[in-house]
């Protein structure tokens, strides 16, 4: 497949390009889900073609196609060349890369299990089961649970001498079971809503979830939402669990400190971001016990964010985000890190697919962990409530103002948790809120969670990424906006 | 395999592929079809086409900074083993590759129980012609869209403003074709133009969405822009709370989207609709009606379903009362009723949706609805909708790119975003006037036919720092 790559190089040169990268990749995706007691879907399904990415007169151009012919492959690379030469005709300087070492290398992500290998009827009868188990308690109308896997493989060459093979195995699952009742409809999910958790393993990760033992649990919290008590309006001390954290850390965190976005390339869509580049090395994020890495490497575990080599061919890092509450980085790419004068790229070029571009993406943004243990921190907690589980998320396209709710949330009164609050949300201001944290759990109680469908770019892109956080506490937060009737 | 050193020039100096070069004839599309019908040994057999052929320039900073193309073929092939369905889809279009496709969606069916509700395959259906192909739009190539961009980021610098946004263009076919005789193929173009134009504390956008690049005027919507942006410099902080609201089509379109699924009649069985226990009541104002409707002049999208079934048009919401729901095969079996023809592909644990909502409109103009308004907020475009509360149907978001305060019948200037937390049930519930229907587009929901629309208690919660 690598001599497709070199075609294209071949071609794009010939044509006047004065960079060029192409990728190969393979996809694979095996999908299957039941509702309600009966199989949903049940799909597999398999995408190859080759991206060609090349600088001529100054500017970018991108074509991408699936016919992997000579003609086809060169067609494309010519293709690619001219874009570039009409991009030139809007410019306003031509394209600078920081520069790179050219790599030749093989990786792949370690895995236990082949999700492919085993057999689609003990996947199937492994979800039938867990639906059954929530199907049964009395008073739950709609029961989910699915489970995705996808192999991609990909051969990425470049102009500067790169030849770069990586294969990534990611494996999927969740369950939700949902309770109408009057006028209200309660959701609980496990291990995290919308789809689950996601991460660059193998089959072993469904069976470490252990579905089934939690089916019926998931259940009856969501048939008990209905006689629990409204999350009260105001403001508190409230504690995230895990899953709820690291979707905190993506949207507050992880998209602020794209570069394209604060460069103003992402205007028209996906927004800015308030992190105007004067604020690196001068804005106080967090509070002093708020460190947050974004790291690609093996290293900080299996995670949707974890590769060898980013889509233009830099290798995994380890970047620095908050540095005991001081902002210290951004992610950037070979182009932005000379905008901002940084002499190398931090390697978060990454593409969905063959057919779409690299973009500036999370890698694995996370929290590092602190050190209180999860018992420890609710005794120390006078009154707050502790919520758990995204229900919903929205934040202002600079991230600035964000809202979220949870799908459950506890009552903690004189450091225990007492009873069960429905409908909790909380909203603020993103440097507010990560100066008001004053606990983290230790590592013992960190996750490294997946999310697999963050939509960037134009065309739109849903990529996965990481973001490992451990339950941790805020204070002062405004709570119950989003229910509000005033 | 082994690369050759020297590539062939099969394309001219600087030529570049339009989407027109990639539309497959009909004949094409059968014979693929029959080839998997030969390879397949199951009881019945469905096979999908896909062909995309689509550009997209992309600029910021008053320059293009991206400029993508792409071409695709895929073929899905769904096969039906004694009551059992699966689906196997590729891009590898080698006889190997197919035959090995075939295979898959077959040994996927088997692994699985028997299905009770599965319904054969339909036979012939008779589908409605309509005509969303522009040659001029899939003929389209980079310069012609890079020198439309660079005329719109003249206008920016002219204006001390910065330009961002896209100009796409592109192709699609599909087809549909089973072992029952069923044969249906659609092909469409599609352009679209999005600008946001920014200032140091302003923005404003502006956004086209047709089959043809001659109904898109990337210069028009650039001015558009640039006037939203010069108007609503130096934003005010107001204390949000409950406003009358204009919403111009864009912002209506991306809370009303949220509800296209509550018309699925699987919603309503799963108990997730807003309309569950609620249809034939008065839920929203009567001033309200909803159709779904794919051969409205103004809405884009194939004649037939995911299994190929007609669409039918569908009126969903007569005068406030949520009147009909849409209906697969399989659900209409189920309940009774006739399927609509809005089914998705099978298996899917979705059922249907409606896909081409069409609102009733109103007389009024945005102008209109400004100059009746005491104190208002004029909203062009929201951002981040998410759904909070899914059977009152509360929404939260936040405005965008162009928030203005109305006093006293005209706009006195820009005001910082706010976010909402809005029923949109208790929305539609308080129109007092409409705008013309027109094809609207955003970023939250699919495009549909809406009006603008003056909303009374809009309910605002918070407010953000530009």
């Amino acid at each position: 497949m690598l001599d497709w790559g070199l075609v294209a190089l071949d071609t794009a040169k010939v044509r006047g390009a004065t960079y060029a990268d192409a990728r190969v990749m393979d996809i694979r995706q095996r999908d299957l889900s039941t509702k309600n007691g009966r199989v949903g879907t049940l799909a597999e399904s398999e995408s190859l073609g080759i991206g060609i990415r090349v600088i001529a007169n100054g500017a970018w151009g991108f074509a991408s196609t699936d016919r992997l012919t000579r003609d086809g492959v060169q067609a494309c690379a010519a293709q690619a060349v001219s874009i570039a030469k009409a991009s030139a005709l809007a410019k306003r300087h031509d394209v600078v890369m920081a520069p790179e070492q050219s790599f030749i290398d093989t990786w792949q992500n370690p895995f236990i299990k082949d999700p492919f290998h085993v057999p689609l009827e003990l996947q199937m009868d492994l979800l039938l089961a867990v639906d059954k188990e929530m199907h049964r308690v009395p008073g739950v109308t709609m029961s989910e649970a699915s489970m995705q896997f996808r192999k991609i493989e990909q051969w990425f060459a470049s102009s500067i001498g790169s030849r770069i093979h990586q294969v990534k195995m990611q494996s999927g699952c969740g369950i939700a079971a949902t309770s109408f009742k009057k006028d209200e409809i309660q959701k609980r999910s496990y291990p995290s809503s919308f789809g689950g958790q996601h991460a660059l393993q193998g089959y072993e990760l469904v069976e470490s979830l252990d579905l089934l033992r939690h089916a019926p649990r998931v259940a009856e919290e969501a048939v008990a939402l209905h006689q629990a008590a409204q999350c009260p309006e105001g403001s508190g001390t409230i504690i995230l669990e895990g899953s709820q954290l690291g979707l905190q850390i993506h949207e507050s965190i992880g998209h602020p400190i794209e570069l394209d976005r604060v460069l103003g390339q992402e205007a028209n869509f996906a927004g800015m971001s308030f992190l105007t580049v004067e604020k690196l090395r001068t804005l106080r994020y967090g509070s002093e016990i708020v460190n947050v890495v974004a790291d690609a490497r093996l290293e900080h575990g299996p995670g949707l964010g974890t590769f060898g080599y980013d889509d233009e061919g830099v290798p995994a890092q380890c970047t620095p985000i908050i540095s005991n509450g001081l902002f210290t980085g951004y992610l950037s790419n070979r182009e932005t890190a000379v905008t901002i004068g940084l002499d190398r790229s931090s390697g978060t070029m990454r593409t969905e697919s063959w057919n779409r571009l690299p973009i500036i993406r999370m890698t694995n943004v996370s929290l590092l962990p602190g050190t209180w243990s999860y018992d420890d921190l609710v005794a120390d907690t006078d009154d707050g409530i502790v919520m758990a589980t995204n229900r919903s998320w929205s934040i202002d396209d600079r991230r600035y103002h964000f809202q979220f709710s949870t799908e459950i949330g506890w009552e903690v009164k004189g450091g225990k948790k007492t009873r069960m609050f429905k409908n909790p949300s909380y909203s603020g201001i993103t440097t507010e809120f990560w100066n008001s944290c004053d606990a983290i759990c230790s590592r013992e109680h960190w996750t490294l969670w997946g999310t697999p469908n963050c939509g960037k770019g134009q065309p739109m892109q849903t990529m996965g990424t990481g973001h490992g956080a451990a339950p941790a506490r805020f204070r002062n937060v405004k709570l119950g906006a989003a229910f509000s009737k005033a | 395999m082994s690369a050759q050193k020297k590539p062939r020039h099969i394309l001219r100096p600087n030529q570049a592929i339009a989407a027109a070069e990639h539309v497959l004839s009909e004949t094409t599309l059968r014979q693929i079809a029959d080839k998997v019908f030969k390879l397949s040994d199951a009881d019945e057999t469905e096979v999908h086409l896909d062909v995309t052929s689509d550009a997209l320039t992309r600029f910021a900073n008053n320059a293009i900074h991206q400029n993508v193309a792409e071409q695709m073929l895929t073929i899905s092939i769904r096969t039906v083993y004694d009551g059992r369905t699966a689906r196997a889809t590729t891009n590898k279009m080698d006889d190997e590759s197919i035959r090995r496709a075939v295979l898959a969606s077959g040994r996927i069916a088997r692994s699985q129980p028997k299905n009770p509700r599965l319904l054969p395959m339909p036979g012939p259906q008779k589908y409605a012609k309509v005509e969303r192909f522009s040659k001029t739009t899939a003929a389209a190539t980079p310069a012609d869209r890079a020198r439309a961009v660079r005329g719109v980021c003249a206008l920016a610098e002219g204006k001390g403003q910065t330009a961002a946004g896209i100009f796409a263009t592109g192709a699609m076919q599909n087809a549909i074709a089973n072992s029952k005789g069923l044969f249906a193929s659609y092909q469409q173009t599609r352009a679209e133009f999005s600008v946001t134009m920014l200032e140091k504390d302003s923005s404003g956008w502006a956004k086209a969405n047709a089959a043809s690049i001659e109904a898109i005027d990337p210069r028009a919507l650039a001015a558009r822009a640039t006037e939203k942006c010069a108007s609503s410099r130096a934003p005010r902080k107001i204390e949000p709370g409950k406003h009358t609201v204009i919403l111009e089509p864009a912002a209506v379109l991306d809370l009303v989207g949220f509800l296209f699924y509550d018309f699925a009649a699987t919603a309503v069985q799963d108990q997730r609709s807003c309309f569950n226990k609620r249809m034939g009541k008065q839920v929203v104002g009567r001033n309200v009606s909803l159709w779904d409707d794919f051969s409205h002049p103004l809405q884009l999208g194939a004649p037939f379903d995911g299994e190929g079934m007609p669409r039918q048009r569908v009126l969903l919401i007569d005068r406030g009362v949520p009147k009909n729901l849409v209906y697969s095969r399989a659900t209409a079996k189920q309940m009774n009723k006739r399927p609509t023809g809005h089914g998705f592909a099978l298996p899917n644990e979705w059922g249907e949706a409606p896909m081409n909502l069409v609102f009733m409109g109103g007389e009024h103009s945005v102008q209109e609805m400004i100059s009746s308004t005491e104190r208002g907020i004029l909203v062009t475009r929201l951002w981040y909708i998410r759904e909070v509360e899914p059977y009152e149907k509360v929404l939260t978001g936040m405005t965008r790119d162009g928030t203005f305060l109305v006093e006293k019948g005209r706009i006195s200037g820009g005001i910082r975003n706010l976010r909402f937390n809005q029923s949109v049930l208790e929305m539609l519930a308080s129109i007092e006037m409409l705008g013309p229907a027109v094809r609207a587009t955003g970023e939250e929901s699919f495009e549909m036919v809406v009006p603008a629309m003056k909303i009374r208690n809009f309910h605002f919660t918070e407010v953000t720092k530009f």
